[in-house]
């Protein structure tokens, strides 16, 4: 899936990484935790949270990840918008809640194509 | 890369915004010198929750990393309470996090098991009241 179909499936703003958007993912991790998202190393090229601080965008940076999606129209602080645009990670604001974000993404194949 | 190359850096104990800028520093020269992205990813998972770890608990420290061809070490040492009983402390799940850090992602009680998970030889020496000091390797 490209992050732009991500992008239209959870109806979101792009705050930044626009040249990004045509980049395919194959797999995503929805949580809050970080240390959890740390734990469970599988490629995942996106990661969906409502969790709003620095320590999220460095957690992508350490995963290798791509897009980090912010649910519940959370919103990041430019500081963060800064540091995941110079590390080439695409930041997307979403309205939709964790559960139906990561719901939708998963009916839509991402993360269960085989 | 015939020597042993040797970075050191200071972790802030009372910022944990900028927690966590030691291993993106590490990544970075890691990539440069061309390690595998598998074995970069190891190095700076295990090294970013130790940082975490050292500002967290023990109001920071120092990590030294020592890139050899062959074998990163990375030795991250605090002056902090120590750690009372290190088996239960290296049991997922445990934690003593406080509740600002939990909100913050972190106290899972995973920054053990990860940094354990992702080396091939981890050592803990610690000493209450003294410090802790962690050595991890991770082999190429």
């Amino acid at each position: 899936m490209k992050i732009r179909q991500i992008a239209s499936l959870l109806d979101t703003q792009v705050l930044c990484g626009e040249q990004l958007l045509d980049e395919e993912v194959f797999s995503a991790c929805g949580s809050d935790m970080m240390s959890d998202v740390l734990a469970y190393v599988k490629d995942q090229a996106v990661l969906v949270t409502g969790l709003v601080n620095p320590q999220v965008v460095r957690t992508a940076m350490m995963m290798d990840m791509r897009c980090i999606v912010f649910v519940r129209s959370k919103r990041p602080t430019p500081e963060m918008i800064a540091l995941a645009d110079e590390n080439h990670i695409a930041v997307l604001v979403s309205c939709y809640r964790m559960y139906e974000a990561c719901g939708k993404l998963y009916a839509s194949g991402l993360g269960n194509e085989a | 890369m015939a020597e042993t190359l040797k970075f050191h850096y200071d972790v802030d104990g009372d910022n944990f915004t900028s927690a966590g800028a030691a291993s993106v520093e590490v990544k970075r020269k890691l990539r440069q010198l061309g390690f595998p992205a598998e074995t970069i990813r190891r190095v700076s998972i295990a090294m970013y929750e130790g940082e975490i770890n050292m500002v967290v608990h023990a109001r920071g420290g120092v990590a030294d990393v020592y890139v050899e061809p062959n074998c990163i070490t990375i030795i991250l040492a605090d002056q902090g309470p120590g750690i009372p009983d290190i088996d239960l402390a290296m049991q997922e799940g445990y934690s003593t996090a406080p509740d600002n850090i939990r909100a913050l992602g972190f106290g899972a009680g995973m920054g053990l098991p990860n940094m354990k998970r992702y080396t091939d030889e981890m050592k803990i020496e610690t000493e209450l009241g003294k410090g802790t000091t962690v050595t991890m390797k991770v082999f190429v």
